[in-house]
């Protein structure tokens, strides 16, 4: 772990060397990484070296002034360490020696130099499409993006997913031998294949986004840095793929759902319904720039399941009232997304939509279909839509006993805090 | 880089179709395999012994333990493989994917340990 991410105030070095790490890790990890990924051709071997060009950095910065181009500082600074590591090891590593022309027998060779350490966004692109390469876990796909292209340590991905630290780094360890002894690939594929791998990167980023934002486990509904950082990876997927709508429209999703997160808990921890947030609080900025990107992306041939729920929240965002909200404009937008992307869970959505269209009980119809399919029956989610349509419906008793049901289906303390108290208030 | 590719199916998909339909796949195999000819990427490949025949050894803490049947627990069983030469996982798949019984059962892609020359 580079020393700078430690958080120990003594240890940092003065003047800019510390900010310009510390931005340099944020924003460049990914494409200085990636670069030497594409020159050296093994994943760890980069790794390896951009460490010991972190500490390198560390060392001479404060000391020589942050250099102009700290990322081409980097990346020149690791392909020397790694350089370096092959000769010292040809015989461990002769795939990499023979790839560097460093062969036996010829210690005084001279390395090849980089003639151009400047960033090359195809490269970041061709890391994330490994880090999210589909012979590998979602688990490991996750860390690894997490790691390679966020630049997050293990430690702090670990603790975002509530797992421990040594399960983190295992799944991190597993996934690089397989890239490694499978020989997958770092490339960039091109036409329909690309576009396939692009949707695995995109629920990559996208099961970030929801880890944060709904968390699955533990006493904080929202898990701010995943959102954050799934932000700033739908960003990056913007920039490197510009022809992909798909992308566009996963951005404008995760910013108009992140609009409404001040409003979404309460001051006590709990979780606010969308219907009775306080819309004020909805963050403007980034519903104007979602709501920006959901018009131009749906102009774009057949609208995807990204594009088609970015156009949900941004209908959402339209209104200043729940009351006001289209919903005939939603549930025909659940209906095109139960078309191109069949769940239950789109189902059960489109049951809300229908309700306040046609009532609660043409909701409940839509529900109850659901599970006489045997579909999501001992789920919280579809207990909880049917506790509240009961409830709309004025049938008061099923509707209590739905809401406890509902309540001890939830894995998520901030959830069932909220459905129990929704039952307690139905008490006579 | 070798790549094996194991070719595991429902032996009650064959057992519901007419000999013509079997005929047909088994001209598919032959065209699939002549492709890897081709591409001068064929190893080797050969269909194997039906799963009656297959017997299992285990050894734990030095005791071996043989048991009659196929290594997997589910309906699917190797019926064959073919190993390849190719430079990448990709390339691997690709051609996996090809493989006629990849549309019902599965094919489990390894890469072919590389053992220094003794």
């Amino acid at each position: 772990m580079p020393p700078c991410r430690t958080g120990d105030g003594a240890a940092m070095p003065d003047g800019a060397a510390a900010p310009a790490l510390e931005y340099v890790l944020r924003h460049e990890h990914g494409v200085v990484l990636a670069g030497l990924v594409r020159r050296l051709g093994d994943l760890d071997l980069a790794e390896d070296a951009f460490q010991e060009a972190l500490v390198d950095a560390w060392e001479r910065w404060p000391r020589d002034g942050v250099p102009d181009r700290p990322a081409a500082w980097l990346t020149t600074v690791a392909w020397h360490r790694a350089v370096d590591r092959i000769r010292r090891e040809r015989l461990r590593l002769p795939k990499e020696a023979e790839a560097l022309g460093l062969r036996e027998g010829e210690p005084e060779q001279v390395a090849p130099d980089i003639v151009d350490a400047e960033p090359y966004p195809d490269d970041q692109l061709a890391l994330l499409l490994l880090a999210c390469h589909p012979a590998l876990s979602v688990d490991a796909q996750i860390a690894l993006t997490l790691r390679s292209v966020g630049g997050l340590t293990t430690p702090e991905i670990a603790a975002a997913f509530l797992v421990p630290e040594a399960t983190m780094a295992q799944r991190i360890v597993r996934a690089k031998r397989k890239i490694s002894l499978a020989h997958i690939p770092f490339r960039l594929p091109e036409g329909d294949e690309l576009t396939q791998r692009l949707g695995v990167v995109q629920h990559v980023v996208y099961l970030i986004f929801n880890e944060g934002y709904a968390a699955s486990a533990g006493d904080v509904p929202i898990r701010r840095e995943l959102c954050t950082e799934a932000l700033r990876l739908g960003r990056l997927l913007v920039t490197l793929a510009p022809d992909d709508a798909e992308a566009r429209g996963l951005l404008a999703l995760m910013l108009l759902q992140d609009s409404r997160r001040a409003a979404r808990v309460d001051d006590d921890g709990r979780l606010v319904p969308l219907g009775e947030q306080d819309r004020l609080r909805w963050d403007l900025a980034q519903i104007t720039e979602g709501r920006a990107l959901v018009a131009q992306s749906l102009t774009e041939g057949f609208a995807g399941p990204y594009r088609i729920q970015a156009a949900i929240a941004a209908v959402h965002s339209e209104s200043t009232a729940d009351e006001q909200t289209d919903w005939p404009q939603i549930q025909l937008l659940y209906r095109m997304l139960e078309l191109a992307a069949p769940s239950p869970t789109v189902t059960l959505n489109r049951a809300v939509a229908v309700a306040r269209c046609d009532g609660p009980e043409a909701g409940l119809a839509v529900v109850d279909g659901l599970a006489g399919r045997g579909e999501l029956v001992d789920h919280h989610r579809l207990a909880s839509v049917r506790a509240h349509l009961l409830e709309d419906a004025g049938r008061t008793e099923d509707a209590q006993s739905e809401y406890v049901r509902a309540a001890g289906l939830t894995s998520t303390p901030a959830e069932r805090a909220y459905l129990l108290d929704r039952a307690a208030r139905l008490n006579p | 880089m070798d790549y094996v590719l194991l070719i595991a199916v429902d032996p009650s998909a064959y057992a519901g179709m007419t000999q013509a339909e079997q005929e047909a796949i088994f001209g598919e195999y032959y065209a699939y395999t002549e492709a890897l000819r081709a591409k001068g990427i064929y190893v080797e490949g050969n269909p194997l012994q039906g799963v009656e025949t297959a017997t299992t050894v285990q050894v734990r803490d030095g005791v071996r333990a043989t048991t009659d049947g196929p290594f997997a627990e589910s309906k699917e069983v190797l019926v064959g493989y073919y190993v390849v030469r190719v430079d990448t996982l990709d390339e691997a798949l690709d051609w996996a994917a090809k493989i006629p019984d990849a549309r019902h059962g599965s094919i489990e892609v390894r890469p072919v340990m590389e053992l220094p020359d003794m």
